[in-house]
């Protein structure tokens, strides 16, 4: 299903956010040159049209970069933060989960899943089983 | 495009600090204060000569207007850029324009900051950012070193190529007296320091200082007249692609890939008349990077390039003789001190790592993260 972005209308940040929140993970596309963007946005960053839509993303993704945000244990110990390439092609900064954060590396076939944390949908990635 | 007219139109005739290191009990402001003191006192001028002033904080939100009202100024120019560290060196061009079109006379940059004494800790006023803060990367340093660990796995960099750039910087800082942080620094010091944000240790990471900087600038047609060597803006240019690291276009490649060769176009000049390098190291990863985009070795090879110790005092490669954000100062916001340095080496005033008559100074800041990027050519009255 897709979701229109309208002039008049909430923004795409805001639709996009409604949409996690209904446990629907979509990527904006501009209907214009066919490229999909992140963060999402109402205007194209590629091309300029305003002609957005969200679609279901696929979830699959490459891990592009990793980091292990060092944490003392008694505060919840070490953390991964990644930055997560989607086969659609936008990037995003997220965290995979599933593995210990030392253990995350680059190129890395992950796949999204929608958690709630702070009270708020947060997509995270794991890695996708072998042979799936 | 490349934009000539400009070139030495401009000129630093007065440069000074303030507050260096930690300034217990003295305000951004009153630092700033000293610097702009110091500097005027090194050029000549009062501080009612001062028309235009151009400043950045991380603290205010009109930080410009502050420093009018500090210092009791009445200019006829007020800008207040913000683009993090990197404000200074794209001040340098408004000022050079403001100046070539007659909107003031005498142009203050300047910038302070008392992180270490005053807030116990780093500050900044960067908002949260929406689809960042939920993953809670530890700002700034998380953002380097993504760049820091993509960089490795493309190209085979290597954490002691990072510690070389800390340790280089330890060797110019221990001839700097008012270094911060100066002794000895091995390769093996660096590895061995606690990890904030794989790959970078603390010892990859800049100072927490307090400190504020200072520079008077006039039309290159009255520079002549002070007591000291102007050092002309020969070349300036900016460039700025995203502000959040995940929206970095390229991990691996910044904007200084196109900063750098417009300013060394305006300026007219290649690598091999460059005398001194001030790069802006907020991270061992970002001189590294910046060696490359500038054009002084090719992409990826920034790691091997400095790992045979050229970047250390003596070793041939005259890069952050301060010490640089590593083991000089780092208030938060660097920028300014690059060109405080490039113009003291200009002059001949370095003392014991002072280079032998340099002519030309390349600086390049760094703002944000990865994101605003800036360079700025100096020279002395024999290049123009």
């Amino acid at each position: 299903m897709e979701i229109r972005v309208t002039a008049a209308g909430p923004g795409t940040e805001r639709l996009w956010r409604d949409a996690l929140g209904e446990g629907r993970l979509t990527l904006p596309f501009c209907e214009a040159c066919g490229r999909a963007h992140f963060f999402p946005r109402v205007l194209c960053p590629h091309c300029g049209a305003n002609a957005i839509v969200l679609r279901p993303a696929s979830g699959r993704g490459t891990v592009h970069s990793t980091t292990t945000v060092r944490r003392r244990a008694e505060e919840g110990g070490d953390y991964n933060v990644a930055l997560i390439d989607f086969a659609e092609g936008p990037r995003m900064m997220a965290r995979v989960d599933g593995v210990a954060p030392a253990a995350v590396a680059i190129g890395m076939a992950v796949e999204a899943a929608i958690v709630t944390e702070d009270e708020a949908p947060l997509v995270v990635f794991r890695p996708v089983a072998e042979g799936a | 495009m490349v934009n000539p007219r400009l070139r030495g139109t401009a000129a630093i005739v007065g440069v000074g600090h303030g507050g260096i290191g930690a300034a217990p009990g003295r305000t951004a402001f009153d630092i700033v204060g000293d610097a702009t003191h110091a500097a005027l006192a090194d050029c000549g001028l009062k501080l009612s000569d001062i028309d235009g002033v151009f400043a950045a904080t991380m603290v205010n939100s009109m930080p410009a207007v502050n420093v009018v009202e500090y210092l009791g100024l009445r200019p006829r120019v007020t800008e207040g850029t913000n683009t993090g560290g990197s404000s200074f060196l794209a001040h340098l061009q408004w000022a050079a324009l403001a100046l070539d079109a007659g909107l003031c006379e005498v142009a203050l940059i300047t910038y302070g900051s008392n992180q270490k004494t005053g807030a116990g800790k780093f500050v900044s006023t960067s908002e949260i950012v929406p689809f960042e803060a939920p993953y809670k990367p530890r700002y700034p340093v998380s953002a380097y070193a993504l760049a820091a660990a993509r960089h490795m796995h493309e190209f085979g960099t290597t954490r002691e190529h990072l510690a070389e750039v800390a340790v280089a910087a330890r060797t110019w800082a221990n001839l700097n007296p008012e270094a911060c942080a100066r002794g000895p620094l091995s390769i093996g010091d660096v590895l061995a320091s606690r990890m904030v944000s794989d790959p970078l240790t603390v010892r990859d990471c800049c100072l927490v200082t307090d400190g504020a900087g200072a520079v008077i600038m006039t039309r290159a047609d009255r520079a002549r007249d002070f007591p000291k060597p102007p050092a002309y803006l020969l070349g300036v240019a900016a460039e700025n692609w995203h502000r959040w690291v995940s929206s970095m276009p390229d991990l691996t490649t910044t904007a200084a890939s196109r900063s750098g060769p417009r300013a060394m176009a305006m300026a007219g000049v290649g690598h091999a008349d460059l005398d001194l390098v001030m790069l802006y190291d907020a991270f061992t990863i970002t001189p590294i990077m910046f060696l490359e985009d500038l054009g002084f070795c090719p992409k990826g090879e920034g790691g091997r390039f400095v790992a045979d110790g050229r970047l250390r005092h003596g070793g041939g490669f005259a890069l952050n003789t301060n010490g640089g954000g590593l083991s000089c100062v780092h208030p938060g916001m660097y920028g300014l001190f690059l060109l405080i340095e490039a113009v003291r080496q200009l002059r001949g005033e370095c003392g014991a790592r002072q280079l032998d008559r340099p002519k030309l100074a390349l600086c390049h800041g760094n703002g944000g993260h990865w994101s605003s990027q800036v360079t700025a050519i100096l020279g002395t009255g024999e290049t123009l």
